[in-house]
């Protein structure tokens, strides 16, 4: 080992803060977009989904085994995602990493250059295609934001052990406006909030009435001012992924009449788009939300279509 | 308590294949209670090992299972039907599968499957209420554990599939956070809510490496 690296104190890339997080600073409204990575060894598929993507939004998400479905690293996508040209915000869940392995991950990404990292918990094993796997489930995605803020801040892993040099990190989490129980809902956002959250990316907002509700209690105690919070916008391509939102994922709310609107659209895809892009300019108005995060699942090509029809670019 | 439930008796055939004669161990305790490997379930267990063309060189209900050193006295009685048994297939849980062996110094065969530590909430039905992680918590959550019945173990929930009081995995189970959040509003504690729970210590937990207590008095 020698000296040079040994005092070394910075990360290898210095720029401290992301381009998401000086957007968020800026009072700008943010835009960012989900994508599914490949489910087989190809990076071009990756690169195509960047092409698709760039120039439309401030960063991509690649999810990490969404639903608990085997894809691509999402580290890794995100790498490829930084090589494109898009800025990332590396999705990390718990579901397959303990806290060895999470923060590990975390001094590779940082000193790759990725900066936002979003902590979530990950869904149950039981909904992929592999029931059997061991759930790792070692932290939650609350302790992982206290874990990463506490990398960053005082240099310190979990362990107690020294980090150097310390990982430059923009931090977020998931908030469900539309789980239950209702009540436990701002105090999670608070919880959040408390373990190091800067930003947090909602499930997608479908029932209105539900997410002012929320945003009223997120304002009246001043967490918008604490935490970024941006809103998730789900474009629907049929009626009847709209059908298997309400009924079969947990923790969504999707209201009949949306559901009704969808069946009776002659064009599905344009009613979809047409409803994104409503639910975006109902969300942006208000106080307290800002920017929205498109979930599109492998739909990816409509993204730039929802963002220009909105009028965000 | 264990609860246990019985293996697929073809499973068992399998396990006893080149097998001519067997010596079958109950348990009185937990066993019993899941009606695994009570009197009753050991006699059925005879009979239908006989209907298939083995031997029972003889059966015993121990009480309980898993003691070693009252293993040992027990099977002192029956030294010869033990001693001319192929196999000794145990109805007990996994721990008294292999005090029997260990009592025996022999390779012991489990008949049934150890599924958890659970309460009898009514006659015949079994739920699961403590993963023995080492490290009770029940004063910080209303009496009801996340560890044990929270499939992501989440010590910061609920997470955000729980709906209409249920749990994303399960909806014949409640999420067992929605219990929590309801006793915690009832004691007017809701910002308790709010507090981080840090990291839990899993070197405690039942399966983090072998496990040994030596009570000093």
């Amino acid at each position: 080992m020698t000296q040079m690296s040994e005092g070394s104190e910075r990360s290898d890339i210095q720029q401290a803060k992301s381009h998401l997080q000086q957007t968020l600073e800026k009072g700008k409204f943010a835009v960012t977009a989900e994508i599914w990575p490949a489910k087989g060894a190809n990076a071009q598929r990756v690169r195509n989904k960047a092409a698709i993507l760039k120039g439309w939004v401030d960063a991509v998400n690649p999810t990490d085994n969404p639903t608990a479905i085997i894809r691509m690293s999402g580290l890794v996508t995100s790498l490829i995602l930084l090589e494109e040209g898009v800025e990332p915000v590396l999705q990390l869940q718990a579901r397959d990493r303990n806290r060895l392995a999470l923060q590990s991950d975390v001094l590779g990404a940082s000193a790759m250059g990725i900066r936002n990292i979003l902590c979530l918990t990950g869904d149950h094993q039981s909904f992929g295609k592999d029931p059997q796997a061991k759930g790792v489930f070692d932290i939650d995605s609350t302790q992982m934001l206290q874990a990463f803020k506490r990398m960053r801040d005082e240099g310190l892993f979990i362990s107690g052990e020294r980090v150097k040099p310390r990982p430059e990190l923009f931090l977020g989490g998931a908030a469900n406006p539309f789980g239950d129980p209702f009540e436990a809902r701002v105090p999670r956002l608070a919880k959040k909030i408390n373990a190091g959250a800067q930003f947090v990316q909602t499930q997608p907002v479908f029932d209105l009435e539900r997410f002012y509700k929320w945003m009223a209690q997120v304002r009246s105690r001043g967490f918008h001012e604490k935490v970024h919070i941006i809103a998730g916008i789900s474009p629907l391509k049929k009626a009847r992924v709209a059908r298997i939102m309400q009924e079969k994922v947990p923790g969504m709310l999707v209201p009949p009449e949306v559901v009704e609107r969808m069946e009776s659209a002659s064009d599905p895809e344009e009613e979809g788009v047409k409803l994104a892009v409503e639910l975006i300019q109902q969300v942006k108005a208000i106080e307290g939300v800002s920017g929205v995060h498109i979930m599109a699942a492998a739909w990816e090509k409509i993204v730039p279509v929802v963002v220009r029809e909105a009028g965000l670019r | 308590m264990i609860i246990t439930e019985q293996k697929d008796f073809s499973d068992i055939l399998k396990m006893l294949e080149r097998q001519k004669r067997v010596f079958i161990v109950g348990c009185a305790q937990c066993a019993t209670l899941c009606k695994t490997g009570g009197e009753p379930e050991v006699l059925h267990m005879k009979q239908r090992l006989e209907d298939a063309g083995l031997e029972v060189t003889g059966w015993v209900v121990l009480d309980p299972a898993c003691h070693v050193l009252g293993d040992k006295r027990a099977f002192r009685k029956q030294r010869e039907e033990i001693e001319i048994a192929d196999s000794i297939l145990v109805l007990a849980c996994g721990n008294g599968v292999q005090a029997v062996g260990e009592a025996l110094n022999r390779a012991a065969i489990p008949g049934i499957d150890t599924l958890f530590l659970g309460d009898i909430v009514r006659a015949n039905e079994f739920q699961q209420r403590c993963t023995m992680c080492g490290e009770c918590i029940l004063d910080k959550t209303g009496g009801v554990c996340p560890v044990a019945r929270c499939g992501k173990h989440l010590l910061n929930g609920p997470c955000g599939g729980s709906q209409d009081g249920k749990c994303e995995t399960n909806p014949d189970e409640p999420c067992i956070w929605e219990i929590i959040v309801e006793r915690l509003k009832a004691d007017g504690n809701l910002e308790a809510l709010e507090e981080v729970t840090p990291p839990k210590d899993w070197s405690k937990a039942t399966d983090s490496g072998p496990k040994r207590l030596v009570i000093d008095r």
